[in-house]
C-alpha cells in the first residue's frame, strides 16, 4: 500500500519537475500533459483510497516511508497516514486541483510562462498532499512551509508587476509570523510528549490535563492551551484568520487559476485541516477552543463586511473566502470538527467554481476585473452565468445547496456550544449570513444582470469561454449543488470520519444536534423556522434592490455613511498598520542597530577606539625610545635599582 | 595494500599541489588546470575517509602519530571523529567549487591565487584533523596567511583596511588561545587535545582558560560584538575568498568551541553559558535586523552568516541547561543541530556568495539598487538563487531548515523565551533573504546593465548545481550526516556533563 500511496505525492512532483526543468524542450502540451497526468494519478488513487477507507469502512493506513534523521532516542520520519480525514482531504485536493489544471490550459493560453505555471501548480498540489497525508509533525511542517513557498512563487508569478512581487513577499512574511508560533507549538509537542508522531502524541494527549508551564515568572500557563494556541497561530497564517488575514486579498495578484487553488482546496484549508487533525489536543483546552471560536467569529463577520465595498471581482470572492474560513474556524472552536471539514469540502467545490467563473468573466473581458465595467453578461456567457448562479446559491446557503447544509450545521453547532465566547460567535455567524448573501448577489447582479457597462470594443468580443474552461465549471457545479445533500448525514452524524476526529462528550455539539436530526428534508424544513434562512433571503433582496432597482442607492449610502465606508475601504487599517508602521519599525530598528550599534559603538568606539588607544600608547613608548644609547643605559640602571629595592624590600618583609 | 595515511595526504596533497602551481607559474593557463586536478584528487581522497568511517564509536579514527618536537612533547598527531569529519568533507568539496569559480574571473596572477586556495585547503584540513593543540595552533594561524593574501591582493578598493581589520581581530583572539594552551601544558604536561579533555581544573583557571578560548573562537565564528570584521572582509574579498571564508573558516570557530572550550572547561562553560546564549540570540535577532537594511548584497549575506552561526553557538551552549534538567536527548539535539547548521551554512552561504559573484562578474556591482529584474535576462540563475535564498530563510526540504529546526526544538526544552527569540529567524531570515531577492531578481528590467546580462555558463551552472544538490539532499535526508556525528556528540555531551573541578578546589 505504501508503494501505491507514495504515488499520490510523487506523481504531481514528477510532473512538476518535468514541466519545470524540461519545459522548454517538451513544449506547452508536454508540460500540461505531464502535470495533468501526475495530478490525475493522484486523483485516481485518492479516489480509490476514499472509496476503500471511507465508503467501505476499511482500516486506516499508516506507514513510514523513510527515516529522516535520528538524534539520540528521537527518530524523525517521513510517513503517511491515510485515514478518513486525510482520505477526504486527498480526494478534494486532488480533484479540485485537477479541475484547475484543465482550466489553466484555457486561462494561461497566451502566457509566456505557461510551463512554469504548470510546474508551480503541480508542485503546489504535491505540497498540499504531503501536508494532508503526513503522520507526524515534522512532515506536516514540511508541507506547511512548502505550500507557503509555492504560493509565494505563484502570487509573484507575474514577476514584472510591482504589485505582484509586493503581494507575494507580504504573503510569505505574514505566513511566517504564523509559522513562528506553529514551530514553537511543534517544539512544545516534542517537549511534552517526546515524540512527533501523531498516534503517540494523541494517545498521550489526556496527560496534558493539569500540566502547567511558567512562561512569565509567577504566571502558570496550561500546557494544553499553550500548545494549541501556538499551533493555531500557524493556522491563523495559513487559513488567513484575523489579524493575519492581510495577505489573502493581495494574493489575488496571481493568475486566477491559482487564486482558485489557493482559496478553495489548498493552502487556506491547511489551517482548518490541521486543527481538525489536532482535535485530540484541542479538546484538552477550553481556552484554546475559545480563542479559535472568537478569532473565527471576528473573521467570519468583519472580513465579510469588507467584501461589500470591493469593486474588483476577484477581491469580492477573496473576502468571501476569508469570511467562510472564519465559519470553519468557528466550527472548530465549537468542537464541531466534522462540520468544519464538511464546510471545507463544500466550500472547496463552490469556491473553486466561483473563482473559475470569475476567471472566465475576466478572460471574456480581456483581463479587466472591475465590476463597474461589467453587467448583463448572462446573454453572452450562459454556462458561466448558470454555474455562477449555482455557486452563489451554494455560498449563501440557499436551502438544498451544498453550502446550506454545512453552514447551517455550523450555526446550529455554535448555538449549542458552551465554549466561552459562543454568544458572540453565534451573533457573528448569523449576521454573517446576511452579509454573505448581500456581497455574493451584489457581485452576481453587477456582473450578469443590469446595464452592459463595458465599452463598445469589449462588448463586440464577448463570447463564452472555450470548453477547457467551461467543463471544469460544470464539473464543479455538480458537487456544489449535491454534495451537501449527500454528505450531511455520514459526515456530521454518521461515522464518515471514524476515529480520525476526537471530541470529548461534554463538547460534542454535533451529537446533540444529531439527536434531533431527522433526515435531509427535515433539516431543510427546520431551516424555515430559524433566522439564517430569512437573513440570506433578505441579503439577496437587498442586493437586488440596491443594484437592480435603485443603482443610485449604493453611492448615496457610501456618502451618507462616509466614515463607515472609509473604514471598510481601508480594510480597518490593517494594511496601513503592517506596511507603514510595523515594516517601517523593522527597517528602522535594522538601521539603528547597524548605524549606531555596529558602526558607531562597536567599530567607532571599540575597534577603532582600541586601535587609537594602542596608537596613543605606542606614541608614548616612542617617546621613550629615543635611539640614544645613554637613555637606554639610564633606563636599565633605573630598572635594576628598582628591582633590587623590590627584592630587598620583600626580603625584609619576610624577616620581620 | 598498506593503509594509506589519508589525513596526511589530505593536508599535504593540496599544499604540495600549491607549490607545484606556483612553480608552473602563469604560463599558458596551466595553473588553473593543475589546481583543479589537485583539488579534485583531494576530494576523491576524502571519500574513503567517509566510506571507511565507523559510525558506531566516538573514538578518533584514521589516527596518525609521530613525534615532532620531543622536548615539549609536541606531536604530529592527527585523527578524525564525527565532529571533524563532516567539516573536512565540506572543505574538500568547497575547494573544488572555489577553484572552478576563479577559472575565468581571476585574470591577474592566477597561479598565485590558485596556490593560495590550495594552501588554505591544506591548512584548514590540518586544523580540523589535528589532535595536538600546538599542531592545531600552527594550522589555525597558518590559514590566516593565504586568506590575508587573497583579500589583500585580489580584493576590492578598501582591501587594505579590511585585511588589517581581519588580521588584527583574528590574531589578537588567537594569541590568548596560545597563552591558554601553554597554561594547560603546564598543568597537564601534554599538548594532546584528548589529554587536555581529561585534565581536572579548578573553576577559576577554567574560567580564565574559557575566556581565552572564547576570544579566539568568538572572533572566528564571529559572534556579536566581535563580528564587524566579517562584513568588511567579505565585501572586499574576491568571490572565492568570500566562499572559503563563509563556508569553512567561520566553522573553525564553532569547531573550536566543541573541541576545546566545552570539553576542557565544562564547568566554566556551564557557569558562563548564559553569556554565550545571550550573545547567540543577539546574533540571531539584532544581526537579523541589521541584515534587512543592508544595501550591499555581500554585506547582507555576511550579516546573515553571523545570524546563522548564532544558531550553531546557541545549540552548543544550550547543553548545560538541558543537562541540568537531565535531558541528554535535548542536549544532543542542540549540539547536532548546531553542527548541521554549520555544514548547511557552508553550502548556502557559499552558494549565495557565488550567486553575487556571478552578477558581480557581469556588472561589477554588489549594490542591490543597481539591479532589478534579473530574472528576465537570467532565468536559470534566478531559479538557483531562489532556491538558495529560500534555503537561507530555513525552508524545510533544504539543509537550512534542519539545523535551525533541531536547535529550536532543543531551545524550547531549555526555555520558552530562548526558543521564541531563536524562532524569530523564521520571519527575519525570510525578510532579509526574500526582500533582497525581490529587489534584485524580480521586477521589470531595471537598467541597461541588467538588460545586457547573459545567463549562467556551463561552469557556473555546474558549480551552483552541485551546491543545489547538496542543499536539497541534506534537507530531504539529513540522516547520514546525523548518524555520522551521533556517537561523537553523545560522548561529548556525556563528557561535558561531568564536572572536572580539581580535587580540593
Amino acid at each position: 500500500m505504501t508503494d501505491l500511496y507514495v504515488w499520490v505525492v510523487l506523481a504531481p512532483l514528477i510532473g512538476s519537475v518535468i514541466a519545470g526543468v524540461f519545459g522548454k524542450s517538451i513544449g506547452r502540451a508536454g508540460a500540461h500533459w505531464a502535470c495533468i497526468l501526475g495530478v490525475g494519478v493522484s486523483t485516481l488513487i485518492s479516489g480509490a483510497a476514499f472509496g476503500h477507507i471511507v465508503l467501505e469502512g476499511g482500516a486506516a493506513f499508516e506507514s513510514t516511508l523513510y527515516h529522516w534523521g535520528r538524534v539520540g532516542d528521537l527518530t524523525l520520519e517521513i510517513g503517511f497516514l491515510v485515514d478518513p480525514l486525510s482520505a477526504t482531504m486527498m480526494f478534494v485536493v486532488s480533484f479540485v486541483s485537477l479541475m484547475v489544471h484543465i482550466y489553466t490550459i484555457g486561462y494561461m493560453r497566451d502566457d509566456p510562462g505557461y510551463q512554469r505555471f504548470f510546474s508551480y501548480i503541480a508542485l503546489f498540489t504535491f505540497a498540499m498532499l504531503m501536508l494532508c497525508m503526513s503522520n507526524n509533525f515534522l512532515q506536516l511542517f514540511f508541507g506547511w512551509e512548502a505550500v507557503g513557498v509555492v504560493s509565494y512563487l505563484l502570487i509573484g508569478f507575474w514577476f514584472q508587476r510591482e504589485s505582484a512581487i509586493r503581494a507575494n513577499l507580504k504573503a510569505f512574511l505574514v505566513n511566517r509570523i504564523g509559522d513562528l508560533g506553529f514551530l514553537l507549538g511543534v517544539a512544545a509537542v516534542l517537549f511534552y510528549f517526546g515524540t512527533l508522531r501523531y498516534s503517540e502524541v494523541f494517545e498521550l494527549a489526556p496527560s496534558l490535563q493539569g500540566a502547567t508551564l511558567s512562561i512569565f515568572p509567577g504566571a502558570d500557563w496550561s500546557v494544553a492551551s499553550l500548545i494549541c494556541i501556538l499551533l493555531f497561530m500557524g493556522a491563523m497564517g495559513k487559513s488567513a484568520q484575523f489579524p493575519l488575514h492581510v495577505w489573502l486579498p493581495d494574493s489575488m495578484e496571481g493568475p486566477t487559476p491559482i487564486s482558485a487553488l489557493i482559496h478553495a482546496a489548498t493552502m487556506v484549508t491547511a489551517g482548518i485541516f490541521m486543527v481538525a487533525r489536532m482535535s485530540p489536543l484541542f479538546e484538552q483546552s477550553e481556552t484554546a477552543l475559545s480563542v479559535v471560536l472568537v478569532v473565527g467569529a471576528i473573521t467570519a463577520l468583519f472580513m465579510g463586511l469588507l467584501g461589500l465595498v470591493q469593486n474588483d471581482i476577484k477581491r469580492v470572492v477573496a473576502y468571501s473566502t476569508l469570511s467562510q474560513l472564519g465559519y470553519m474556524a468557528v466550527a472548530l472552536g465549537a468542537s464541531a470538527y466534522a462540520a468544519a471539514i464538511f464546510h471545507l469540502v463544500t466550500h472547496a467545490f463552490f469556491k473553486a467554481l466561483l473563482f473559475l467563473a470569475a476567471g472566465s468573466v475576466i478572460i471574456a473581458l480581456h483581463h479587466n476585473q472591475d465590476m463597474r465595467s461589467m453587467g448583463g453578461l448572462r446573454k453572452y456567457m450562459p454556462v458561466t452565468w448558470i454555474t455562477s448562479l449555482l455557486g452563489s446559491l451554494a455560498l449563501i446557503g440557499f436551502p438544498g445547496f451544498a453550502g446550506f447544509f454545512s453552514k447551517d450545521a455550523i450555526i446550529e453547532a455554535v448555538h449549542l456550544s458552551e465554549v466561552p465566547g459562543h454568544d458572540f460567535a453565534y451573533w457573528c455567524v448569523v449576521i454573517g449570513v446576511f452579509v454573505t448573501a448581500l456581497y455574493s448577489f451584489r457581485l452576481y447582479f453587477l456582473v450578469f444582470h443590469g446595464k452592459e457597462r463595458m465599452d463598445e470594443h469589449a462588448r463586440e468580443h464577448l463570447h463564452e469561454s472555450p470548453w477547457v474552461v467551461t467543463v471544469p465549471l460544470v464539473l464543479l457545479a455538480i458537487p456544489s449543488v449535491l454534495i451537501g445533500w449527500i454528505g450531511i448525514e455520514p459526515m456530521l452524524f454518521g461515522d464518515h470520519f471514524g476515529d480520525s476526529l476526537f471530541v470529548l462528550s461534554e463538547h460534542d455539539v454535533l451529537a446533540r444536534l444529531g439527536d434531533s436530526y431527522r433526515g435531509e428534508a427535515a433539516f431543510i424544513g427546520h431551516a424555515f423556522a430559524t433566522p439564517p434562512l430569512y437573513l440570506a433571503l433578505a441579503g439577496v433582496a437587498c442586493a437586488w434592490y440596491f443594484y437592480m432597482v435603485r443603482p443610485d442607492l449604493p453611492a448615496l449610502c457610501a456618502r451618507r455613511l462616509a466614515p463607515v465606508h472609509s473604514v471598510l475601504v481601508h480594510k480597518y487599517g490593517f494594511d496601513l498598520l503592517y506596511e507603514e508602521v510595523l515594516a517601517r519599525i523593522g527597517r528602522g530598528l535594522g538601521s539603528l542597530f547597524w548605524r549606531i550599534g555596529d558602526r558607531i559603538l562597536i567599530d567607532g568606539m571599540l575597534v577603532n577606539g582600541s586601535a587609537r588607544v594602542v596608537g596613543w600608547f605606542s606614541s608614548l613608548i616612542r617617546q621613550l625610545q629615543t635611539g640614544f644609547l645613554y637613555t637606554y643605559a639610564f633606563a636599565m640602571i633605573i630598572g635594576l635599582v628598582a628591582l633590587m629595592s623590590l627584592f630587598v624590600f620583600l626580603r625584609m618583609q619576610g624577616h620581620s | 595494500m598498506p593503509e594509506l595515511p589519508l589525513l596526511s595526504l589530505l593536508i599535504w596533497l593540496p599544499i604540495a599541489g600549491a607549490c607545484w602551481v606556483l612553480i608552473a607559474g602563469e604560463r599558458g593557463g596551466a595553473a588553473r588546470s593543475i589546481a583543479f586536478a589537485v583539488a579534485l584528487v583531494t576530494l576523491l581522497v576524502s571519500i574513503p575517509l567517509y566510506t571507511g568511517f565507523e559510525t558506531d564509536t566516538h573514538e578518533m579514527q584514521f589516527e596518525e602519530y609521530a613525534t615532532w618536537i620531543d622536548a615539549y612533547r609536541i606531536h604530529y598527531h592527527l585523527g578524525v571523529d564525527g565532529i571533524s569529519l563532516p567539516l573536512i568533507l565540506l572543505t574538500t568539496f568547497t575547494t573544488v567549487l572555489v577553484v572552478l569559480a576563479g577559472w575565468d574571473v581571476i585574470t591577474r596572477r592566477q597561479a598565485q591565487y590558485m596556490a593560495a586556495l590550495l594552501f588554505q585547503e591544506g591548512f584548514m584540513i590540518g586544523a580540523f584533523a589535528s589532535l595536538d593543540s600546538i599542531l592545531f595552533y600552527v594550522f589555525w594561524e597558518a590559514q590566516l596567511i593565504p586568506m590575508f593574501i587573497i583579500i589583500g591582493v585580489w580584493g576590492g578598493p578598501r582591501r587594505i583596511y579590511a585585511t588589517i581589520k581581519f588580521f588584527l581581530y583574528t590574531f589578537l583572539g588567537s594569541v590568548l588561545m596560545l597563552v591558554a594552551l601553554l597554561y594547560l601544558y603546564r598543568e597537564a604536561g601534554s599538548f594532546a587535545i584528548l589529554d587536555l579533555h581529561h585534565l581536572r581544573l579548578g573553576l577559576t583557571p577554567q574560567i580564565l582558560v574559557f575566556i581565552a578560548f572564547l576570544l579566539a573562537f568568538a572572533v572566528k565564528v564571529p559572534m556579536w560584538p566581535v563580528h564587524t570584521w566579517l562584513p568588511d572582509a567579505h565585501v572586499e574579498a574576491p568571490t572565492g575568498g568570500s566562499v572559503i571564508l563563509a563556508a569553512i573558516m567561520l566553522k573553525l570557530g564553532g569547531y573550536g568551541f566543541l573541541r576545546f572550550s566545552l570539553p576542557i572547561a565544562p564547568d566554566a562553560s556551564s557557569e558562563l553559558d548564559w553569556l554565550l546564549i545571550a550573545l547567540s540570540l543577539i546574533a540571531v535577532v539584532y544581526i537579523g535586523f541589521v541584515a534587512i537594511v543592508q544595501p550591499d548584497m555581500k554585506k547582507l549575506i555576511a550579516y546573515s552568516s553571523v545570524a546563522h552561526m548564532g544558531f550553531a553557538t546557541l545549540g552548543f551552549f544550550l547543553v548545560f541547561r538541558l543537562l541540568d534538567a537531565g535531558d541528554v536527548q535535548g542536549a544532543m539535539l542542540g549540539v547536532q543541530g548546531g553542527m548541521i547548521q554549520m555544514i548547511s551554512h557552508g553550502f548556502i552561504s557559499g552558494a549565495l556568495f557565488l550567486c553575487v559573484g556571478v552578477m558581480y562578474d557581469r556588472l561589477h556591482s554588489r549594490e542591490i539598487g543597481d539591479y532589478g529584474g534579473v530574472v528576465n535576462t537570467m532565468p536559470v540563475f534566478a531559479a538557483f538563487m531562489m532556491l538558495f535564498a529560500l534555503a537561507n530563510s530555513g525552508l524545510p526540504g533544504t539543509s537550512g531548515f534542519v539545523g535551525e529546526f533541531l536547535v529550536i526544538l532543543s531551545s524550547f526544552k531549555a526555555n520558552f523565551w530562548i526558543a521564541f527569540l531563536a524562532a524569530t529567524t523564521l520571519v527575519l531570515g525570510a525578510a532579509y533573504s526574500l526582500w533582497m531577492y525581490k529587489r534584485v531578481i524580480y521586477g521589470p528590467v531595471a537598467n541597461e546593465g541588467v538588460a545586457s546580462l547573459s545567463d549562467l555558463n556551463r561552469r557556473e551552472f555546474a558549480i551552483l548545481g552541485a551546491l543545489a544538490i547538496a542543499v536539497l539532499v541534506f534537507g530531504i535526508w539529513p540522516a547520514p550526516l546525523l548518524d555520522l556525528m551521533e556517537p561523537t556528540v553523545r560522548h561529548l555531551v556525556e563528557h561535558v556533563g561531568q564536572s572536572k573541578l580539581g580535587p580540593g578546589l
